[in-house]
């Protein structure tokens, strides 16, 4: 017996030799991330192949398309509907559905224009109190959820109708609000940074990204976890880069990096980092995995609950209140129509599972970008809405359907 | 043999109309598992709800290290060192190995999450238990069901529990999965901790239990050495064999000829 425990030791510390080990070789990884593939861990790959076809298709029939200006212009009119999106992934991510940002946001438009201009109150506190609105309407349906028990689905319903109302009366019988165009409201969406702004962020989140991925993996083969190798971590790193630069290098072609897409990639960016690395996030996703475990493990899931219908409300007041600074106005239509459509079927196409529990905060952004591409587009090709609706229809059924395929795949390769 | 760790006395629960348990008795030693066993509506889960205080008793008296405790809520149980694993295991499907065996618990540094540390100490948990998983980082849906099981078990031990206690735990599991958890309860015995094993799988109970309580009809029905007791006793415990009206009767008078009847 006591012969035998250093061999079991040295056993423990070893690798299972269950797991394979992909090679630390350019084959190994190519051969590692196919085999992911195949098991239904998709991630952003499907999103990406779609973007890159919508931009060949359209680029192939209007040469404007691929423009620094269009693009520039497409970067500014995802960023409402992209900030929705993001606190509805919170919501999909709980396994439930808010089907009142579009309302929310208009809301918040309201209540902004209506203290901003009819009250004549300074616009940044116009601003934070009309993004406290969108917090208060999220807690009041998170609480009506969680606590008294009516499924999400019915009480973000009735927000649908009734923000709308309260929106409606807000505006009074004009109905439009305008926004003036010199004051702070308007600058959201009118400020483009210098280039060498654009090229410090972009090198310095590469940078970041590079550092703490090469840090942390380095700290884990200390500890004696399995760690990635420099290899991967330099391709990866590049794979970030391509993008970052090049969407510098097309924007300071035209007025340099808008600051509202700034802004939405700062909250995709926050709410990321919050969904993987802290308590929070984790408690989110254990919620959206099974309550009952969430529950018993000393969560409390009510909290949790109320607090994503805040986060998700509160971002559509922040999406209405860049959509005002956008058209220069609020008016009865803010907020309504295909908004609320296009928010849940930009997180959705961004690989945003609907069964709850799996997701990321970067679906805001490429979903954003594929619906917007498409809106685009379509624009320039001078088709009308009733063609964007269809392809939008049949690009989101494509986006629910892979879902569901390799939510069936990960079942079959047992992989949740 | 050592003072029990846990030692309950005259617990009796009566919900409405029924008197689920009555003056029942129970005793964990460390190191020692004990086997509850009982037919349906024995009362088994409810005494298990008395001690993790779920559903905390009417009168009786549960001793912790020989000293009165009151166990009203789940948190008093845990605080004491009494880990409860249900037989819905409560595992949270799309999270990996190590978010679920920290869930409600997490590391952190400086607010962020500490995985490092976590999957350190995880790593560290599960080889101690001899369990051999192949990547901590997998989806727990990914696993088997003994896999399953055992991190639910993992996971009780994390807040360093005296008594764990095992609704079912082969329930829904092939024979080399049962194998595994098996394992895994002889190494909590040896370890010191009092093990409660509720079962209903009798050659689970011969291969781990030291002791055998029957519960019958809420009241103590039996408490076996399972060394020593043949295993016909014991079901004849579970199922009250021993208390039916051919035997009573059989007690009572001595009928000539009764083997005919």
């Amino acid at each position: 017996m006591a012969q035998q425990t250093p061999v079991a030791k040295q056993e423990v510390g070893a690798r299972d030799p269950r797991l394979i080990v992909d090679a630390a070789s350019p084959s190994g990884l190519v051969s590692g991330a196919l085999r992911r593939l195949r098991g239904g861990e998709l991630g952003p790959v499907p999103v990406i192949i779609g973007l890159v076809i919508i931009c060949v298709v359209f680029q192939s029939l209007n040469s404007n398309f691929l423009s620094p200006q269009n693009l520039s212009n497409l970067t500014l009119q995802i960023v409402s509907t992209g900030l929705m999106s993001c606190g509805v992934i919170m919501v999909l991510l709980l396994g439930e559905i808010d089907l009142s940002v579009g309302s929310v946001s208009g809301v918040a438009g309201a209540v902004l224009a209506v203290l901003a201009v009819n009250q004549g109150i300074n616009e940044i506190a116009a601003i934070t109190l009309a993004v406290l609105s969108g917090t208060l309407i999220g807690v009041l349906h998170g609480t009506v959820f969680a606590k008294v028990g009516v499924p999400a689905f019915v009480v973000t319903l009735a927000g649908l109708i009734g923000w709308q109302g309260v929106q409606l009366y807000l505006l009074g019988s004009d109905g439009t609000i305008n926004v003036p165009y010199d004051g702070v409201i308007a600058s959201l969406t009118q400020t483009y940074f210098v280039p060498w702004i654009g090229w410090l962020l972009a090198v310095g989140a590469v940078g970041v990204y590079f550092a703490s991925t090469f840090l942390g993996e380095r700290r884990r083969a200390a500890a004696g976890l399995p760690a990635k190798s420099v290899l991967e971590v330099a391709v990866r790193t590049v794979l970030l880069a391509i993008p970052v630069f090049g969407a510098v290098i097309v924007l300071n072609l035209w007025k340099g990096i808008p600051l509202a897409f700034l802004i939405f990639l700062g909250f995709v960016v926050v709410f990321d980092l919050m969904l993987r690395k802290t308590r929070y996030g984790r408690m989110v996703f254990a919620v959206g995995g099974n309550a009952e475990a969430a529950r018993r493990a000393g969560i409390n899931v009510d909290l949790i609950r109320i607090s994503v219908f805040a986060l998700a409300s509160t971002l559509a007041a922040v999406g209405g209140i860049l959509a005002a600074s956008r058209g220069f106005a609020v008016t009865q239509s803010s907020g309504a129509g295909d908004v609320l459509m296009l928010a849940i079927a930009a997180a959705v196409i961004g690989g945003t599972s609907l069964f709850g529990g799996r997701g990321s905060a970067y679906s805001a952004l490429l979903g954003g970008l594929v619906l917007g591409a498409i809106t685009s587009g379509l624009y320039l090709l001078q088709m009308d809405s009733s063609v964007r609706y269809m392809i939008t229809a049949v690009v989101l059924l494509i986006a629910v359907v892979l879902d569901a395929v390799s939510r069936r795949s990960r079942k079959a390769h047992a992989r949740g | 043999m050592s003072e029990p760790i846990l030692e309950l006395s005259g617990i009796s629960k009566r919900f409405g109309a029924v008197q689920a348990l009555s003056e029942v008795d129970l005793r964990v030693h460390p190191g020692e598992v004990v086997a509850l066993l009982g037919d349906n509506g024995a009362g088994k889960s409810t005494l298990v709800k008395v001690i993790a205080g779920v559903n905390p008793a009417d009168t009786g008296e549960i001793r912790w290290e020989g000293k009165p405790v009151t166990v009203n809520r789940p948190g008093d149980a845990q605080q004491l060192g009494i880990a409860t694993i249900y037989q819905d295991l409560a595992l949270c499907d799309n999270l990996d190995i190590v978010a679920n065996l920290f869930l409600g618990a997490e590391r952190t540094s400086a607010g962020l999450l500490d995985e490092l540390e976590m999957e350190r100490r995880a790593q560290e948990l599960l080889d101690s238990l001899s369990v051999r998983i192949p990547s901590l980082r997998v989806p727990v849906a990914s696993l088997s069901g003994g896999q399953r099981q055992i991190i639910a078990i993992a996971r009780s031990l994390l807040g360093d529990p005296k008594v764990v206690m095992l609704d079912e735990p082969t329930a829904a599991l092939g024979v080399a999965q049962t194998a595994q958890v098996l394992d895994l309860i002889e190494r909590l015995r040896d370890q010191g901790l009092g093990v409660i094993l509720i079962s209903h799988n009798m050659a689970d109970v011969r291969a781990v239990a030291d002791r055998a309580v029957v519960l019958r009809l809420g009241r103590n029905a039996g408490d076996f050495r399972v060394e020593d007791t043949p295993y016909e006793e014991i079901v004849a415990a579970i199922t009250g064999a021993a208390d039916n009206p051919v035997s009573r009767r059989a007690g009572r008078v001595t009928v000539p000829g009764s083997e005919e009847a």
